[in-house]
């Protein structure tokens, strides 16, 4: 039997010739990522210093989900970051202010390659697979574990495959796929997924990237993207280090293969508290008139240049409705230094909304945007779990960035299409 | 049982307790750990856990009972939800399914779980109810039954022995 994409990654890494679903491997790591969120010092995290580590060389640390430190129990865990990444020799990548979302950074720093295996303390890891890297987020206890003794273990997962075809519609968006999938095939809880097919030609860097960071909310393990001539040549135009990109064998075998036509995708929200099998079309939740008060484009998903630039699109010239509160987060001090010479952050501020520094921050509920109870906001962040913004008794629906453009201007959850048509015709 | 695996005093295969029953599939990791709690003393973020399903049951748990669950228990964020489980006095959780990062943490920070689908059915509330975790078996004692689930590969059962990731790294000398 042929392996897939990461259990060739696992193979690889263990020393073993053949991965099969359920087999247990014990693994080195090329790469392991850790924020802040590791250094809190609490006895359920690191409980005490660490004294030694086995490959100080492949630990890459920042800080990212409470950024600038709201708190003295996140401040201390700032400072901790910081000592460990000096006495232990972990490279530190960027204080506050030139560094931004883990994931975001991995990708744009191309720290994770090709065909490697990393892993990092957050659940959006599988977001690195968009480079052919098979990541995964792994807990606390087990990023303290790899970091010191250099391995750690994983069980292998049997894997579905989305193979996309067509292209996206107008006014649909990497967020409305994902949606789209969510509804329509629901989670993929113990799988891994992989993604291929000419519908990946249509979508960029970013889109990919989107879709890579959302198969988290699918409940899968390993996601893995192929290595095409985009990516290979993404990578390469960042780092000489040389890296090798797997392919799954021809004979890999699939617990499913599902084909989505690109073009089939509607511009959709997830209703609150779940999002799998929770997705109804835009329509029938502008029809309903509800009213939000808060509006969300930010996190490693769709904190991206793309969305900046689309949210921009759709308030340029207009203002945010007066009972709202319009939250952008860019998902790394470069996206924000870009936004900010293309205008974005002009346009934006000057419709109404506020711009954060690069932080996970309103997506987690941690500051810069937490809800208060009987509030409803509308995100394209990373989940919508109750509670997962602030208060259990707000309500969160998700959208493309578009849409939450949109909806920021009207004041209730919108279709963002009549504002990309007037783009159009402006254009 | 001779031979058995110990952690402390808890015979890894024979964790007998009473059982709460959360039937829902997909329970995450924001209502077991909420955010909100980060930044409150210990008591009161103990008293947000799993509040949003079911309010005040934190307060109703004690040392020694067990948690049944559904599908994908745990899903969600990498956060060590399952640390407050334990300070609450859960000493078990078997689940028709347990999400993938909670199941790590569940191994890293000790806590014995079992997946053994079939196991709402056979359940119900304050049962008394036993988790053999060597062998992979769940039985309700109340009821008198019997069901096998996921038998765990040995090294994840020693880290569990041993009482979690960081006990082995500090023996180790690591921290």
């Amino acid at each position: 039997m042929g392996m897939t994409m990461a259990h060739k990654v696992l193979a690889a890494h263990s020393g073993e010739q053949t991965v099969v679903p359920g087999q247990l491997v014990v693994t080195d790591v090329d790469l392991v990522v850790m924020a802040d969120s590791v250094f809190h010092k609490t006895a359920d995290r690191l409980p005490t210093d660490l004294r030694k580590v086995s490959y100080p060389e492949r630990v890459a640390v920042l800080l990212d989900h409470a950024v600038p430190a709201p708190t003295v129990r996140t401040a201390l865990a700032h400072k901790r970051a910081r000592e460990h990444s000096e006495r232990l020799g972990f490279r530190w990548l960027a204080d506050i202010g030139r560094g931004g979302i883990e994931h975001q950074i991995i990708i744009e720093q191309a720290l994770a390659l090709p065909g490697q295996l990393v892993a990092c303390n957050d659940s959006h890891t599988p977001s690195a697979g968009v480079l052919n890297s098979a990541a995964r987020g792994l807990g606390m206890a087990d990023i303290v574990q790899l970091v010191c003794t250099g391995q750690t273990w994983y069980k292998a997962s049997p894997t579905v495959k989305f193979r996309l075809t067509g292209e996206l519609p107008f006014g649909s968006y990497a967020k409305d796929i994902f949606l789209h999938i969510a509804q329509y095939y629901g989670s993929q809880e113990g799988h891994d997924i992989e993604f291929e097919g000419p519908g990946l030609l249509s979508l960029p860097l970013d889109a990919r990237a989107t879709l890579a960071t959302m198969c988290t909310e699918l409940n899968a393990n390993f996601v893995m993207f192929p290595a095409d001539k985009l990516i290979t040549d993404y990578v390469e135009s960042i780092t000489d280090r040389p890296f090798t990109p797997v392919v799954a064998d021809p004979d890999a075998e699939y617990d499913a293969v599902y084909e989505v036509d690109l073009g089939q995708v509607r511009t959709s929200v997830a209703l609150p508290d779940a999002l799998n099998k929770n997705v109804v079309p835009i329509g029938e939740v502008a029809a309903q008139r509800i009213r939000i008060d808060q509006a969300f484009v930010g996190s490693c998903a769709n904190g991206k240049l793309a969305d900046l630039e689309v949210a921009a699109s759709v308030v340029r010239g207009r203002k945010i409705a007066d009972h709202v509160r319009f939250i952008v987060t860019p998902a790394s001090q470069a996206i924000y230094l870009e936004a900010m010479k293309r205008g974005y952050l002009q346009t934006l501020a000057e419709a109404g909304a506020i711009v954060t520094n690069s932080t996970c921050g309103a997506c987690s509920g941690g500051h810069m945007g937490v809800l208060a109870p009987g509030e409803t906001c509308i995100t394209s962040s990373t989940r919508n779990f109750k509670g997962r913004m602030g208060s259990p008794d707000a309500r969160i629906y998700m959208g493309s960035s578009a849409t939450v453009a949109a909806s920021a201007i009207e004041g209730y959850v919108a279709d963002p299409t009549p504002y990309l048509t007037a783009l159009e015709h402006s254009a | 049982m001779s031979g058995s695996t110990k952690t402390g005093t808890v015979n890894l295969a024979d964790i007998t307790g009473r059982a709460w029953v959360f039937p829902q599939d997909y329970i995450n990791t924001d209502a077991i750990m909420p955010r909100a709690g980060y930044d409150l003393p210990p008591a009161e973020q103990d008293a947000l856990v799993l509040s949003s399903i079911r309010p005040g049951w934190a307060n109703q748990v004690r040392q020694g009972d067990l948690l049944v669950a559904g599908r994908n228990f745990g899903t969600g964020s990498s956060r060590p939800a399952v640390t407050l489980l334990t300070r609450l006095g859960i000493a078990g959780i078997v689940a028709e399914t347990v999400g993938e990062i909670f199941f790590r943490n569940c191994i890293s920070y000790a806590m014995p779980v079992l997946e053994c689908p079939g196991c709402l059915d056979m359940t119900a509330e304050g049962d008394t109810v036993s988790l053999d975790i060597e062998h992979g078996t769940y039985t309700n004692v109340t009821a008198g039954t019997s069901k096998n689930g996921a038998r765990m590969p040995k090294m994840l059962l020693d880290t569990i022995a041993a009482g979690g990731a960081y006990e082995l790294l500090r023996k180790e000398g690591y921290m």
